[in-house]
C-alpha cells in the first residue's frame, strides 16, 4: 500500500479525516448562518433573495459548493465506517453492567452517541436540502424582484415552510442534535489533530461551548421566528420540495 | 487503614485475630466461561467477606469456598497483587478494576462495598482481547505492540550511568508519567469502542520523550499504530473513558502527542511504507 493511502486509512488517518472535514463544516455552518440570518430581516425578503441570488450564481461559490457536498459525504461515510469498525472491535459479547465515565469537562454522553447524532443531522439534512435545495434545482421558483433585478423568490418558499408546524419541530430536533455534535466535535477534532495543551485547551473546550450553543440557536431562531412572529401567509404560492404547499 | 476492634492486633501474644472486623455478605454475579468456543453465563454465588479484604482476597475466599464443595474455581488473573503489574483484569460493576478511580484491582478493598450488596463480575471484552477462561482474556496484543517499537535499541555491557544525559525535569516528569502505564488493557476494557490508543500513546509518549527514545521516535509510532491497527482495536473517539477509568491514571493529552507524532512522522520520516 501506498504510504499516503496507509496513513489516511490508518486509525489516526481515518480520524484526521472527520477532524479536517468536521471543522470544515464548521466554518460553513458559520458562513451559512450569516447569510440565512437575512431572512430574518423585515424587508419582504429582499436581502436574502439578493444574497441568495449570489450565492446560486457566482462561480467561485459554485465551486466551494461542490466542494462542501463532498466534505458533507466523505464525514458521513468515514464516520459510519468508523462506526461499524468501532462495533466490530468492541467484539460479540456485551457487557452487562457498563458505567461510562469520562476525564473532566468531556462530555461523554455526546461522545458516546457522535454516530446517533450525526445520523439525525444527517437526516435532517436530506430533509432540509430536499425542501430547499432540490425544490429550488428542480421546480420552477417564482420570481421576485431584488432591487430593479429578477430573483428566484427563495424567501417565500422558505416563508411557506416554516409556517408549517411539523417543519419547524424537525428543525429544532435538527438543531439540538447539532448542538451535542458541535459540542463534543470541536473538541475532539482538535485532540485528534493533537492540539491538546495546557495554553490551548481550555480556550477550546471554552470555544465548543460557545459553538455548540450559539450557532444552533440561532439557526433555530429563524423558523421560530417565521412561525411565531410573521403573519400568515395571505396567497400561498404554488412550489415543490417535500414539504410542497 | 485498620478497621475493627482493637483487639484486632494482639501484640502480646503475636497472635492476629480478625473476629471482630465486619464481616459482609455479598452475592456475587461472576461470569464463567470454559473456553473460548463455548457459552458462558453469569453464576451468582454467596461469599462472605471481610471489609479489610482486598477485592482478589475476597474472590481467593470464594475459590476456597468453591474447592471445598468440589466445583471448579474462577479463574482469574493476579500477580504482584500490589498494583504495579496489571495482571489482574477484571470490570466490576461496569468499571474496570472498580468504582475506586487510580486503582487495580489488587487494590481495591471490600470497605468500598456495602453489606448485602450484589457484585457483577465481568471479563474485559474486546474482540482483540479473546477470551481464554472465565475472567481471563488473552492480553498479548498489548505485547505485539510494544514488539514493533515500544523498546530503546542500547548497546549491552554495563548499565550506563543514570545522569550521564541530562533530561529537562519537566520533560522527565511527562515521561515518567507516561511510564506509569502498567498495560493492563483497562483503557481498552473502558472504551466504547475498544481502542488502545491510551496504551500506545503511553508507551509513545513516553520513549518519544527521552533523548534515547528520541531517536527511534518516527520509526516507533509508525510500527506501533499499524500493529495496533493490524490487531483489530477501535478508533478513538475521544470518550476519555479510558484515562477515567486509568489505574494509573494516564491522560488523554499522551493520544494527542501520539496523533503529533504519528501525522509527522507518517508525512516527513524517510519510511516509504
Amino acid at each position: 500500500m501506498n504510504w499516503f493511502t496507509k496513513f489516511l486509512t490508518s486509525s489516526i488517518g481515518q480520524k484526521l479525516v472527520m477532524s479536517l472535514t468536521g471543522l470544515f463544516l464548521i466554518s460553513f455552518l458559520v458562513v451559512h448562518l450569516a447569510g440565512n440570518l437575512q431572512l430574518m430581516a423585515d424587508d419582504g425578503g429582499v436581502a436574502f433573495n439578493t444574497y441568495a441570488k449570489f450565492m446560486t450564481g457566482n462561480p467561485v461559490i459554485k465551486t466551494i459548493s461542490y466542494g462542501l457536498y463532498a466534505m458533507i459525504l466523505l464525514h458521513a461515510f468515514q464516520g459510519l465506517a468508523l462506526w461499524f469498525k468501532n462495533r466490530k472491535a468492541r467484539g460479540s459479547e456485551k457487557y452487562a453492567v457498563k458505567v461510562t465515565r469520562g476525564a473532566d469537562g468531556v462530555a461523554t454522553s455526546a461522545a458516546k452517541q457522535m454516530a446517533v447524532l450525526g445520523t439525525l443531522i444527517l437526516a435532517f439534512l436530506l430533509i432540509h436540502m430536499g425542501d430547499f435545495w432540490w425544490a429550488m434545482k428542480t421546480e420552477a421558483v417564482p420570481m421576485a424582484d431584488c432591487g430593479g433585478e429578477p430573483c428566484q423568490d427563495l424567501y417565500t418558499k422558505v416563508y411557506a415552510s416554516f409556517k408549517q408546524w411539523w417543519v419547524v419541530a424537525a428543525y429544532i430536533v435538527g438543531m439540538i442534535a447539532l448542538a451535542f455534535h458541535l459540542r463534543h466535535g470541536f473538541w475532539s477534532a482538535f485532540q485528534t489533530l493533537g492540539w491538546n495543551h495546557p495554553k490551548y485547551t481550555p480556550a477550546i473546550n471554552g470555544a465548543a461551548w460557545v459553538i455548540a450553543l450559539v450557532l444552533p440557536v440561532a439557526y433555530a431562531a429563524i423558523p421560530l421566528y417565521m412561525y411565531f412572529a410573521l403573519p400568515e401567509m395571505t396567497t400561498v404560492p404554488e412550489m415543490g420540495g417535500i414539504f410542497g404547499s | 487503614m485498620i478497621v475493627g476492634s482493637s483487639k484486632s492486633l494482639q501484640t502480646d501474644n503475636c497472635q492476629l485475630t480478625t473476629d471482630n472486623y465486619s464481616k459482609m455478605k455479598l452475592t456475587l454475579k461472576i461470569w464463567r466461561q470454559k473456553n473460548a468456543k463455548s457459552a458462558g453465563k453469569f453464576e451468582s454465588h454467596q461469599v462472605v467477606a471481610e471489609e479489610h479484604m482486598s477485592f482478589l482476597e475476597m474472590l481467593d475466599v470464594l475459590n476456597e469456598q468453591l474447592i471445598s464443595e468440589r466445583k471448579e474455581p474462577v479463574a482469574f488473573e493476579h500477580d504482584c497483587r500490589e498494583g504495579i503489574c496489571g495482571t489482574c483484569s477484571m470490570v466490576i460493576n461496569g468499571h474496570p478494576h472498580g468504582l475506586m478511580q487510580g486503582t487495580t484491582t489488587c487494590q481495591l478493598h471490600m470497605r468500598h462495598f456495602k453489606d448485602g450488596e450484589t457484585i457483577a463480575i465481568e471479563p474485559f471484552r474486546a474482540q482483540s482481547f479473546p477470551l481464554i477462561k472465565d475472567l481471563v482474556v488473552d492480553r498479548s496484543a498489548f505485547d505485539r505492540i510494544i514488539q514493533a517499537g515500544g523498546y530503546i535499541s542500547v548497546n549491552t555491557g554495563q548499565a550506563p550511568d543514570g545522569n550521564a544525559i541530562p533530561i529537562e525535569k519537566d520533560q522527565a516528569l511527562d515521561a515518567f508519567n507516561a511510564a506509569a502505564c502498567i498495560g493492563c488493557g483497562a483503557c481498552v476494557a473502558a472504551c466504547p469502542n475498544s481502542s488502545a490508543m491510551l496504551f500506545t500513546s503511553a508507551k509513545v509518549s513516553h520513549l518519544a520523550q527521552t533523548p534515547q527514545g528520541e531517536i527511534e521516535a518516527q520509526r516507533r509510532v509508525l510500527g506501533m499504530v499499524n500493529q495496533m491497527d493490524e490487531e483489530g482495536f477501535g478508533r478513538c473517539s475521544n470518550v476519555t473513558a479510558c484515562e477515567a477509568e486509568c489505574p494509573k491514571e494516564i491522560s488523554v493529552t499522551n493520544i494527542a502527542r501520539m496523533n503529533r507524532e504519528y501525522l509527522s512522522a507518517s508525512l516527513t520520516s524517510d519510511v516509504m511504507k
